[in-house]
C-alpha cells in the first residue's frame, strides 16, 4: 500500500491505526530473529508505554552473592481462608458465570513453587473495576470485590473460584476494548523471578485487537498467557473450570546443604 | 550434584502490565513498615517515580527486598498480614524484620518505607517497579551506603550513571531515591541472566 488512510478526526487513532502498529510490531520482531518472550517495555501500540519505559540497555548482573537470588517468604498470616474464594467476600452471590481458575506454579527447572503468594485481581462480570478510576457504564456489582490471593500448595498448585470477568473498554484509542483476563502477582523462591502478568479466557474475540497482549511480540509466548478450559475441573450444576499453569522467569539461589 | 545437570527448561509465562486498577488488590497499609515497631535504628527510604517527561507516576508499586542486619537472606512471613474478621489488612506483628516491603506512589508520585539498615556486605535495597504503562517490571538497586570500589555492579558504571544507584541522605534524616523511568538521568534497571 502505497498511502495509509487517514486517522479518523481530530488525531483521534484508530483500531486500524493500532492494528497497523500491532502488525508492524510483530514483523520487526520476526525479522530481528532474535527470541523475546517477555513484552518489550518500548511497544509503541500501548500508548501509556511512551513515557514509561527506559531508553538505555538494562545492566545484567551476574553476582552469585546478590540479595536478589533470594526473595520474601509468605505465610499463614498473609493469607485468610476465604481469600482464594471471590465469591464469597459478601453478604450475597455476585452476578455473572462461575468458574474455577487452577494451575501449577513452576520455576524455569519444571520445579513446584511451594508455600509462595499469589494475589489475583479483576473486573466484574460486566467488565467493571471496583475502583473510582473506572468510570465505564456498567454496573458495579456490591457482591463482588474482584481479589484474592493464595499460597500455593507443596506441588506448586493453586486454585481460585471466582466469576468470569467481562471484556471493557478503554481509552488506548478509539474503541479500544480489552479481552476478558484476570490479573496475576507471583512470587519465587528469588526476588529475580517475581512475575505480574495477565490470564485470559480460551477463544476470546478481542485477543488480536488488544495492544497489551499483543505487547508479548511471540505468538507461542503469548499462547501461554490464555488459560485452558477444561471439562474435567467443571462442576455439574455449579462452575465451569480452566487450567492454567505459570513458569517463573530468572535464576534462584542454589541452596546448599548447609543453608537447609 | 545430580541436581545441578541440566534440565528441560520450562518455557516462561511473559509479564503483562500491572494496568490501573490493582488498588483495591495490592497496596497494603503496612506493606511498607519493614522495621519492626519502636527500632531504633529504622531508617526511612522514599521517593518519587517520574516519567521520561519527569511527571510523576501515580499508579505504580514500588516493592523492596534486602538482607537482614545480620545478614540473613531467609526473610519471615507476615509482609501482608491479613485479618480473619473480613479478609482486610492488619498491622504486622511488629517484632519480625521479613526483608521485604510493599510501597504504593501516591497521587504525587511519591513512595516511602521504614526498614531497617541492611549490611555493609549487601548495602542495598533489592527494588521491583511496576507502573501502569510498564509492559514489563523493572528492578533496580537503592544503595543506603556507597559501598566504594569492589561492588560487582557499581564498579561498571559511570558516575553519572553510578550516581542513580545511591539513595541521598536527606537534612532530616531520611534516605532519597527517586526512581526516573526514562530520560536523562534515567535509573540504571538491572537484568539477571542465569548465572
Amino acid at each position: 500500500m502505497s498511502t495509509a488512510p487517514p486517522s479518523s478526526p481530530a488525531g483521534v487513532l484508530t483500531q486500524q491505526d493500532i492494528d497497523r502498529e500491532i502488525a508492524a510490531a510483530r514483523k520487526a520482531y520476526q525479522a530481528e530473529g532474535v527470541p523475546r518472550q517477555h513484552p518489550a517495555r518500548d511497544y509503541p501500540p500501548y500508548r501509556s508505554s511512551t513515557l514509561r519505559h527506559p531508553t538505555r540497555a538494562l545492566v545484567s548482573l551476574r553476582d552469585p552473592e546478590a540479595a536478589e537470588l533470594r526473595g520474601p517468604v509468605f505465610g499463614a498470616t498473609d493469607v485468610t481462608d476465604l481469600d482464594a474464594d471471590l465469591t464469597r467476600q459478601h453478604h450475597g452471590e455476585p452476578l455473572g458465570e462461575r468458574i474455577t481458575v487452577t494451575g501449577r506454579v513452576l520455576d524455569r527447572a519444571g520445579r513446584p513453587v511451594a508455600g509462595q503468594l499469589l494475589e489475583i485481581w479483576q473486573a466484574n462480570a460486566s467488565g467493571r473495576y471496583a475502583h473510582q478510576r473506572d468510570q465505564h457504564r456498567a454496573p458495579l456489582d456490591p457482591n463482588f470485590t474482584g481479589s484474592g490471593r493464595c499460597l500455593t500448595a507443596a506441588d506448586g498448585s493453586y486454585s481460585f473460584t471466582t466469576i468470569k470477568p467481562g471484556p471493557y473498554p478503554w481509552r488506548n484509542h478509539d474503541n479500544a476494548w480489552r479481552p476478558a483476563h484476570i490479573h496475576f502477582s507471583l512470587f519465587g523462591t528469588a526476588f529475580t523471578q517475581r512475575l505480574v502478568t495477565q490470564m485470559y479466557f480460551p477463544g476470546d474475540p478481542l485477543f488480536r485487537y488488544d495492544p497489551i497482549l499483543q505487547s508479548v511480540t511471540d505468538s507461542a509466548a503469548r499462547e501461554r498467557l490464555v488459560a485452558a478450559y477444561e471439562h474435567d475441573l467443571s462442576r455439574s450444576e455449579w462452575s465451569l473450570g480452566y487450567r492454567w499453569d505459570i513458569v517463573l522467569d530468572g535464576p534462584a539461589a542454589t541452596l546448599t546443604e548447609e543453608e537447609h | 550434584m545430580a541436581q545441578q545437570l541440566p534440565t528441560p527448561e520450562h518455557p516462561l509465562t511473559p509479564a503483562q502490565t500491572i494496568g490501573p486498577f490493582f488498588g483495591y488488590a495490592l497496596p497494603h497499609p503496612a506493606g511498607g513498615d519493614i522495621a519492626p515497631v519502636g527500632h531504633p535504628d529504622a531508617v526511612t527510604v522514599h521517593g518519587t517515580v517520574l516519567d521520561g517527561a519527569g511527571q510523576p507516576v501515580p499508579d505504580a508499586v514500588v516493592e523492596t527486598w534486602q538482607a537482614a542486619p545480620d545478614g540473613s537472606l531467609d526473610g519471615a512471613p507476615g509482609s501482608l498480614p491479613r485479618n480473619g474478621v473480613d479478609g482486610g489488612p492488619r498491622p504486622r506483628n511488629g517484632v519480625d524484620f521479613t526483608g521485604f516491603g510493599r510501597a504504593c506512589t501516591d497521587a504525587a508520585g511519591h513512595w516511602s518505607v521504614r526498614t531497617l539498615p541492611p549490611p555493609a556486605d549487601r548495602p542495598y535495597l533489592a527494588v521491583c517497579v511496576f507502573a501502569r504503562g510498564l509492559t514489563h517490571h523493572l528492578f533496580t538497586r537503592a544503595y543506603l551506603t556507597d559501598p566504594g570500589p569492589g561492588d560487582l555492579l557499581l564498579d561498571d558504571l559511570d558516575a553519572a550513571r553510578r550516581d542513580t544507584l545511591i539513595a541521598r541522605r536527606q537534612p532530616d534524616g531520611t534516605h532519597r531515591f527517586d526512581i526516573r523511568l526514562q530520560g536523562e538521568k534515567e535509573t540504571v534497571f538491572l537484568d539477571f541472566p542465569e548465572q
